[in-house]
């Protein structure tokens, strides 16, 4: 029902955005005439009432179709599919790095909150937040393509590389470093303040100082005992910040032209291809559902007392 | 000027030299390509642009190609003939040409496409001569027109007229959703479709039956989408993409023409034709006088924009057909940067500065496409202010909102890009004809200029098949329209073809239609 909302919401919305796919394709011809024009609304009903255009879309949609991409003449499932694999390739791998990384960090300069590691820790928080990520990824595409030449420029594979060999995933991995790191890079910076902040916070609570009283070792009251609850508001964030990977993602994609949904939503937006976009929406709707019931299955997870309160 | 000519015969000295050191082309290796888009489709029938003409001309051949001075070529057809009245043209096809499924190609498939062209192609004008095709045999195509049609013979060629199979696209009533546009495509070009990814590459392969013998030289073209200019400027230097097109940011080319494995061209880009300039909506005030069009015709420092905005890279076009056709303006008045003689006329049009030294104030819209489009906006808002004129910028959100603007008349003035598309008849009648005033339809006479002088002379010049008697015609009307101004004519846009010459023979740039003509003699070092 949610989902049906979402989608009419959406149709209205993008009905609204003046132009559409034929002024696109005249656009891109160089020109064009009144029929061509009649005749590519008439191809893909635009010529029809509102009211219709929309019935006839969440009809299809109950039904399990997406439609037709306007501009790649394609089925809009099959397009969004074979983008899907790529993002959530850089975007999770992107976000596990940065939260792993970025966690470990903020504990280790949460232990010495005035020593060097934790200054750079603070340092790095600000230049990461600071650096535009576009800047940043031309910045390393400069060091690792342009001058230690150890690196591929852009795209998900080169495509002379023969499928689903070895050395195609080998590949695969070679173009995904610059973009993960990219894109990890923002991910860095907030998620390491976040459990600095949050490991000081309660590394100074009742409860540690009862560990230390005890003559816990530092390493367990940190890891053991510090962590599990300092890594609430983490995964919080993490949950939140799922859902807007997409968005994120588009100017690194774009900047190494990784065919992810981030650029087709961008790209299909700009075209007017409504179909794609919708399919896009849908999509990224029901993931944000996925992702927060993931999210509150980690919390069960990490903490007892939410376990607990659950159950009871 | 002068820097584009030396950049001009820079390039020139390249290729010459890499001409004298021609060996014998090299069969075999793979060329890759980058553009900034990658289309959805490859079918050129039912589509213009170039984004689908650069592989659609590799994948289907056309009966005619053009050198690079506007001579027709023999392709698919061995020979032509246009009748003495103009109105019969007969094309004898060669008759070993064969689809890319083996099938031979004839009349048939000929009449067909050229058919589907009248029924979906963008451009009506390039066949609406035509009446009906008869054929008289599989090798035999007859075409009778309506009235002489001097741009036929260039419709026939690669990027505007090419053969597609009536067995694979004529089984349906809806191409524009034939599977068949975009994979599987069955051609009859030099090369074959083995893989397209949408929005990421096309991979295309020799092929091996292709009716030009020992053609083509390379055995695989990647063309692969690099959207970011810097991506693509380090690809290039690299070595990972060997040739690029359309090319024409002022600091992109700076930086190409640094790198000595890499040479830039600006050849092969005449029958595309494309200009840039300031248009006017002549029927809101105070556009509708003409001395005040002229006015800001002659307010603009052309020259500035040229050197300093474009870094040399384009050409100053001084009317409504591009330097590169045989039909450029001569003797037309170029407006030369006149602050005086501007605000002379400005007075005589009763447009006097008001209080604060204003005498007009105006909307000024421009294509949403990347910096120098808006910094020639702001240059020119600044520049008229000089005379009185006080600007508002009118941003738009993107290129269709933009196109529906103008295409609604909903603009004072507007910097827009126009293609001249090979031969006015196709790319230049559309923007002055009053009977083609189409509100809706991108690129009309958007201006809404309508002057029964010119639409006489326009419509002799489209039918005259004599080449000089034509150039006299044309010559006529553009000495009106320069006058008339419904448009300040600026430059053409700076279009570049890189290509690594350490890496690339004979790169396509040697045809008036350029890297939208076929690569078959492309070879790899």
């Amino acid at each position: 029902m949610l989902l049906l909302a979402v989608v009419v919401f959406n149709f209205i919305l993008l009905s609204l955005v003046p132009g559409d796919i034929a002024d696109t394709l005249a656009g891109e011809s160089g020109g064009a005439s009144q029929e061509v024009m009649d005749d590519i609304r008439r191809t893909y009903g635009l010529d029809r009432p509102f009211h219709i255009q929309l019935a006839t879309y969440v009809g299809k949609v109950v039904q399990g179709d997406l439609g037709t991409s306007y501009y790649f003449n394609m089925p809009v499932t099959e397009l969004i599919l074979g983008r899907v694999a790529p993002t959530l390739l850089l975007v999770v791998t992107a976000l596990v790095l940065a939260i792993l990384i970025g966690t470990l960090f903020g504990v280790i300069a949460s232990r010495r909150p005035n020593g060097l590691f934790s200054h750079f820790v603070t340092v790095l928080a600000l230049v990461g937040f600071a650096a535009p990520v576009f800047w940043t990824a031309f910045l390393l595409i400069v060091l690792f393509v342009a001058m230690l030449e150890i690196m591929p420029l852009s795209g998900l594979v080169d495509p002379t590389t023969p499928r689903g060999t070895l050395t195609w995933y080998l590949d695969v991995l070679h173009h995904l470093f610059l973009p993960v790191l990219s894109l990890s890079s923002i991910y860095l910076a907030s998620y390491s303040r976040l459990a600095r902040a949050s490991m000081m916070d309660v590394l100074g609570s009742d409860y540690i100082r009862t560990a230390r009283a005890k003559g816990l070792g530092e390493t367990s009251v940190t890891y053991k005992h510090a962590l599990r609850n300092a890594v609430i508001p983490v995964i919080t964030i993490a949950g939140l910040q799922f859902s807007h990977i997409f968005s994120g993602a588009v100017v690194v994609e774009t900047v190494f032209t990784w065919p992810g949904l981030g650029t087709l939503a961008f790209e299909s937006i700009l075209r007017g291809d409504t179909p794609t976009i919708m399919g896009i929406l849908f999509f990224s709707a029901m993931i944000v559902i996925v992702v927060n019931l993931l999210t509150d299955l980690t919390y069960r997870l990490v903490d007892p007392r939410i376990r607990s309160a659950r159950n009871a | 000027m002068k820097k584009f000519l030396v950049a001009l015969s820079a390039a020139a000295t390249v290729l010459a030299a890499a001409a004298a050191s021609a060996e014998e082309p090299k069969r075999g290796g793979t060329l890759t390509f980058s553009y900034r888009i990658i289309a959805g489709h490859f079918n050129p029938a039912i589509a213009s642009g170039t984004p689908t003409g650069i592989p659609g001309t590799q994948l289907f051949a056309a009966l005619l190609r053009f050198d690079d001075e506007w001579n027709p070529k023999p392709y698919l057809a061995e020979s032509w003939d246009i009748s003495d009245d103009g109105l019969t043209v007969t094309v004898k096809l060669r008759d070993n040409a064969r689809f890319h499924d083996g099938k031979p190609i004839t009349s048939e498939d000929v009449k067909f496409s050229i058919e589907t062209y009248q029924e979906h192609h963008p451009f009506k004008p390039m066949y609406a001569p035509v009446k009906s095709i008869d054929t008289p045999d599989p090798l035999t195509a007859v075409f009778n027109l309506s009235n002489p049609h001097p741009a036929i013979l260039l419709a026939f060629s690669s990027q505007l007229g090419v053969v597609i199979p009536k067995h694979v696209y004529g089984n349906t009533d809806n191409i524009r959703q034939h599977p068949q546009n975009s994979q599987d495509i069955v051609g009859s070009g030099p090369f074959k479709l083995k893989e397209f990814k949408p929005g990421e590459y096309i991979i295309l392969e020799r092929n091996e039956d292709y009716f030009l013998e020992g053609k083509p030289y390379i055995d695989r073209i990647v063309y692969k989408k690099i959207a970011e200019n810097t991506s693509r400027v380090i690809a290039l230097e690299k070595g990972d993409v060997d040739l690029t097109a359309f090319e024409s940011d002022a600091p992109v080319l700076d930086r190409l023409k640094k790198n000595e494995h890499l040479t830039l061209t600006p050849d092969g880009y005449s029958a595309i034709g494309p200009l840039e300039w300031l248009a006017f909506n002549t029927k809101r005030k105070p556009f509708d006088d003409k001395r005040v069009r002229q006015a800001i015709a002659y307010a603009i420092d052309k020259e500035f924009i040229l050197k300093v905005l474009y870094g040399g890279y384009a050409q100053r076009s001084l009317g409504p057909i591009h330097p590169g056709s045989v039909f450029a303006p001569k003797d037309v008045n170029p407006y030369d940067y006149d602050v005086e003689k501007a605000k002379a006329l400005l007075d005589e049009a009763g447009y006097t500065p008001d209080g604060d030294g204003i005498r007009i104030r105006t909307t000024l819209d421009y294509i949403p496409a990347g910096g120098t489009w808006k910094r020639k906006t702001e240059f020119v808002k600044a520049q008229l202010k000089k005379v009185g004129i006080d600007v508002t910028i009118k941003a738009s959100a993107d290129f269709r909102a933009w196109i529906k603007t103008v295409s609604n008349h909903e603009f004072d003035m507007t910097m827009d890009s126009v293609f001249n598309w090979g031969d006015p008849v196709i790319g230049v009648h559309r923007t002055y004809q009053s009977t083609n005033i189409r509100p809706g339809v991108p690129w009309h006479n958007t201006q809404q200029f309508q002057n029964a002088e010119v639409d006489a002379v326009m419509d002799k010049a489209g039918k005259e098949l004599d080449r000089d008697k034509r150039a006299a015609l044309y010559g006529e009307m553009q000495k009106l329209v320069v006058d008339e101004a419904p448009i300040a004519y600026l430059h053409t846009s700076p279009y570049h073809t890189v290509f690594n010459h350490e890496r690339v023979g004979n790169p396509p740039v040697d045809s008036i239609w350029g890297v939208c003509s076929p690569w078959d003699e492309v070879y790899i070092r």
